[in-house]
C-alpha cells in the first residue's frame, strides 16, 4: 500500500512538472498569436495569420515530451505551442510574421513557414500531408547511418490532411518501413469551412490505424492531462520499436481558418459543446485545482509570456525587410550552377 | 569490351554506392529484382542496406528522399517510368526544388526518369517529362544522349547539391553501345557540338540526337553540312554554344521528342529570337512529337515522334528558305 502511494506520488510529480512546463508554452503561444492577430488587424502584416487557438494543449503536449537535439518534430500551421515547446526561438516566429530580413527564411517565406531542420524541425510547405514522408526520410537516413537508436519523429496534421494521397502514401510507407513515426492529427472539426462528414466516412479517424497496421489512440484534445498521457504512451511505444503511431486529438479550432475568416460555418451548438472548451482555461483550472501551481504562479507565467512576446515583436519590428536589389536571387546551392 | 547505355547507368550507380556511404537507391523493384529495366541489377547483392524496394508511392518516395537529404544523404530515386513521376510531382517541384531557397539547406537528390518512347509502350509508358520539371526554379534537368554521358552525367548528378531530374532514354538503354566508359568528361551543364557543319544547326538532346545525326548523314550526300548540338542538360541551357553555332550557320532547327506545346524547343527558339536574332538568315524552326497522347501501335508511334526522315524534311525546307 505504501509502495503504491509512493508510486502515485512519483507519477503525479512527473505529470505536474510536464503539465506546468507544457502550460507555459501554451500561454506563450496564445499570447504571441493574440498579439500577431492584433497587428494583422492593424494592417501591419502582409499575408495570412493562422493561429492554433484551442489546439495549444494538444500541440504542446507532444512537443514538450520530445527530446530536443535528438528527435524530429514537423509542425503545421496551428502548432505555435508545439514549436515553442520544441525550442523554436520566439524571435524566429516574430521575424517571419513581420518580414524581417534576419528571420529564418530571410523574407522568402512568411508566417508559419519556418523551421530549423538542423535542429530536427523541418520547414513546412503548404501542401497538406507532404511533410509526413519528409519526416520518414529523416528517420530513414538515421537508420541507414545506424544513428536511429531511440529517436522518434513526429508529424503534425489536421483532419483535412488525412484525405490526401500524400498522407496515405507516407503512412503506409512508414508502416512498411516500421519507422518510429508519430502522426499527430488535430481533428478540429473543420478543414477551412468543410466539416468532417465531408472529409471522411469512418466513424472515427483513428479507425484508419488498423488498416495501415499501426497503433492509434483517440484523445480529448482539450484536456491537457489526457494529451500529455496520450502522447507519453505513443512516444514510449515508438521509441521501443513498435512502429508508427497515430494520435487523434478531438477539439475545436477556436478561430477562423486564418484571421481573415470569422468562421460563420461553426454553429453555436458546436461552439458551446465540450469540443469548444478552451484548453488553456481548462489547463489553468486543472493546474490550480491539483495545486501544481498557485493562481499567482499562473499569473506570473502569463506576465512572463507577455514580456517575452513584447520583446520579440519589438525587436522584429525594428529590423529591416529584405532588399530586393542586393538579394541573392539563386535557387541553386551548387556553386557551378549559381549565377 | 562493349557497354550499353543501360549498363553505363548501372556502373555509375555502382561506383557512387562504392565511393560514398551517403548514397542509396530507393524505388520500385530496385532491390533483389534489379529494377524493371535492370538498371540496378546486382547492386542489392553488393549493397543490401542501400538498394531498397519502395512501395508504389511516388509522392512518398520523393518526400523520403528530401528528408534523407536534409540529414546529409544523397538519395537516388528510380521512377519505374518517367510517366509515373507525375504522382510525385508535388514533392519534386514544391518540396525538393524549393528546399534550398526556403531554408538554405541543400537538397542533393537524383531522380532517375526512364523516359521516352519505345514501340508498343503507349500513352503511359513513353512520356518525356523534362519540360515539366525544368519549368520550376531549383531543378537541374539532364538528358544524356550517349553512353559516355549517361555514365559521367549520372555521377555528376549524384554529386551535385541540388535536385537533379535525370532523364535517361529507354530507347537508348539497349540500342546504344560504346567501347568503354569515359576517362575525361565535359561538365554536365555544357552543350557539345557533336558534328560540325555550315548550312544549318540542329539543337537537340536525348534520343533525338541520333535521329538528327542520321538526317545529317543522309544530307551529306547532297553536299549539305549540318551542325548538330547536343544540349546534354536542358536546364540550365548552354546558350553560348547554341548561339556560337548559329553564328556559323545562320539557320536553326530545334528538335525534341516531347509534346510540342511549350517546352525545351520553344524555349530554345525563344532565346535565339531574343538573344541571337541578328545571327539568323531564316526563321528558326522546331520539331516535336504530334500534339496527341503517345500512341501504342508501332506504326502510329513512329509517325508521332520526330524521326531522321521528318528531321531531314524540316532541314531541307529550312535550307531552302
Amino acid at each position: 500500500m505504501a509502495n503504491s502511494a509512493n508510486q502515485n506520488q512519483k507519477l503525479n510529480g512527473k505529470l505536474s512538472t510536464i503539465a506546468v512546463d507544457t502550460y507555459r508554452w501554451m500561454v506563450l503561444a496564445r499570447t504571441f498569436e493574440d498579439r500577431i492577430s492584433n497587428i494583422y488587424r492593424a494592417g501591419k502584416i502582409v499575408g495570412g495569420v493562422y493561429v492554433g487557438k484551442g489546439q495549444e494543449a494538444f500541440s504542446a503536449s507532444l512537443a514538450s515530451q520530445l527530446m530536443k537535439g535528438q528527435d524530429i518534430y514537423s509542425p503545421l500551421i496551428r502548432d505555435m505551442a508545439g514549436r515553442a515547446a520544441f525550442g523554436e526561438p520566439l524571435i524566429d516566429a516574430a521575424r517571419t510574421y513581420l518580414g524581417s530580413a534576419q528571420g529564418p527564411s530571410v523574407g522568402r517565406d512568411g508566417n508559419v513557414h519556418r523551421g530549423n531542420s538542423q535542429e530536427g524541425m523541418p520547414t513546412m510547405i503548404s501542401h497538406l500531408g507532404a511533410m509526413i514522408s519528409v519526416v520518414c526520410g529523416m528517420l530513414f537516413a538515421r537508420r541507414l547511418r545506424k544513428k536511429l537508436n531511440t529517436v522518434v519523429g513526429a508529424a503534425c496534421i489536421g483532419d483535412g490532411a488525412t484525405s490526401t494521397g500524400a498522407f496515405h502514401e507516407a503512412l503506409n510507407m512508414a508502416a512498411v518501413e516500421k519507422l518510429p513515426l508519430i502522426i499527430s492529427i488535430a481533428n478540429n472539426q473543420f478543414a477551412y469551412s468543410t466539416p468532417t462528414d465531408r472529409q471522411f466516412a469512418c466513424n472515427e479517424l483513428v479507425d484508419r490505424a488498423a488498416g495501415y497496421g499501426v497503433n492509434g489512440i483517440n484523445i480529448n484534445g482539450t484536456d491537457l492531462v489526457e494529451c500529455i498521457e496520450g502522447f507519453e504512451k505513443v512516444i514510449s511505444l515508438a521509441r521501443a520499436g513498435d512502429g508508427p503511431q497515430i494520435v487523434v486529438g478531438n477539439l475545436l479550432r477556436l478561430s477562423g481558418h486564418g484571421e481573415h475568416d470569422d468562421a460563420p460555418y461553426v454553429s453555436n451548438e458546436m461552439r458551446s459543446s465540450d469540443l469548444g472548451q478552451d484548453c488553456l482555461l481548462k489547463a489553468k483550472n486543472k493546474i490550480i485545482e491539483e495545486s501544481w501551481c498557485t493562481e499567482n504562479e499562473c499569473n506570473e507565467i502569463q506576465e512572463q509570456a507577455t514580456v517575452e512576446v513584447n520583446a520579440a515583436i519589438a525587436q522584429a519590428e525594428s529590423e529591416k525587410g529584405p532588399n530586393p536589389y542586393s538579394h541573392d536571387w539563386n535557387a541553386y546551392s551548387s556553386p557551378s550552377f549559381r549565377k | 569490351m562493349s557497354i550499353s547505355y543501360l549498363e553505363a547507368i548501372r556502373e555509375a550507380q555502382s561506383l557512387a554506392l562504392e565511393n560514398d556511404e551517403n548514397v542509396f537507391i530507393y524505388g520500385q523493384d530496385v532491390g533483389a529484382f534489379g529494377g524493371a529495366f535492370k538498371a540496378t541489377k546486382n547492386l542489392f547483392q553488393k549493397y543490401p542496406d542501400r538498394v531498397i524496394d519502395s512501395p508504389i508511392s511516388e509522392d512518398a518516395m520523393v518526400g523520403l528522399a528530401v528528408g534523407a537529404a536534409i540529414e546529409g544523404m544523397r538519395p537516388i530515386i528510380e521512377m519505374q517510368f518517367a510517366d509515373f513521376s507525375s504522382v510525385g510531382f508535388n514533392q519534386i517541384v514544391n518540396q525538393a526544388a524549393t528546399l534550398f531557397w526556403r531554408t538554405a539547406v541543400p537538397c542533393p537528390i537524383t531522380i532517375r526518369l526512364p523516359s521516352g518512347g519505345t514501340p508498343g509502350s503507349g500513352p503511359f509508358h513513353s512520356q518525356c517529362m523534362e519540360t515539366i520539371y525544368a519549368h520550376y526554379p531549383g531543378t537541374i534537368v539532364m538528358t544524356p544522349a550517349t553512353v559516355e554521358d549517361a555514365y559521367s552525367m549520372l555521377l555528376e548528378a549524384i554529386a551535385i547539391d541540388d535536385p537533379v531530374i535525370f532523364c535517361e532514354h529507354k530507347y537508348l538503354y539497349y540500342h546504344l553501345k560504346s567501347d568503354s566508359l569515359p576517362k575525361q568528361t565535359l561538365p554536365a551543364k555544357s552543350a557539345r557540338i557533336v558534328r560540325s557543319g555550315r548550312h544549318a544547326t540542329v539543337v537537340t538532346y536525348s534520343a533525338m540526337l541520333h535521329e538528327a545525326l542520321r538526317a545529317a548523314d543522309n544530307m551529306k550526300n547532297d553536299g549539305y553540312e549540318i551542325e548538330v548540338v547536343d544540349l546534354r542538360c536542358i536546364k540550365p541551357i548552354d546558350m553560348s554554344t547554341v548561339l556560337g553555332s548559329i553564328a556559323r550557320t545562320g539557320r536553326v532547327l530545334a528538335i525534341g521528342e516531347a509534346f510540342p506545346w511549350g517546352g525545351v524547343t520553344s524555349e530554345i527558339i525563344s532565346r535565339i529570337s531574343s538573344e541571337g536574332f541578328n545571327l539568323l538568315d531564316a526563321p528558326p524552326v522546331r520539331l516535336n512529337s504530334i500534339d496527341t497522347p503517345i500512341p501504342y501501335h508501332p506504326d502510329l508511334w513512329r509517325y508521332h515522334r520526330p524521326t531522321a526522315s521528318s528531321v531531314e524534311e524540316e532541314l531541307r525546307k529550312l535550307i531552302r528558305e
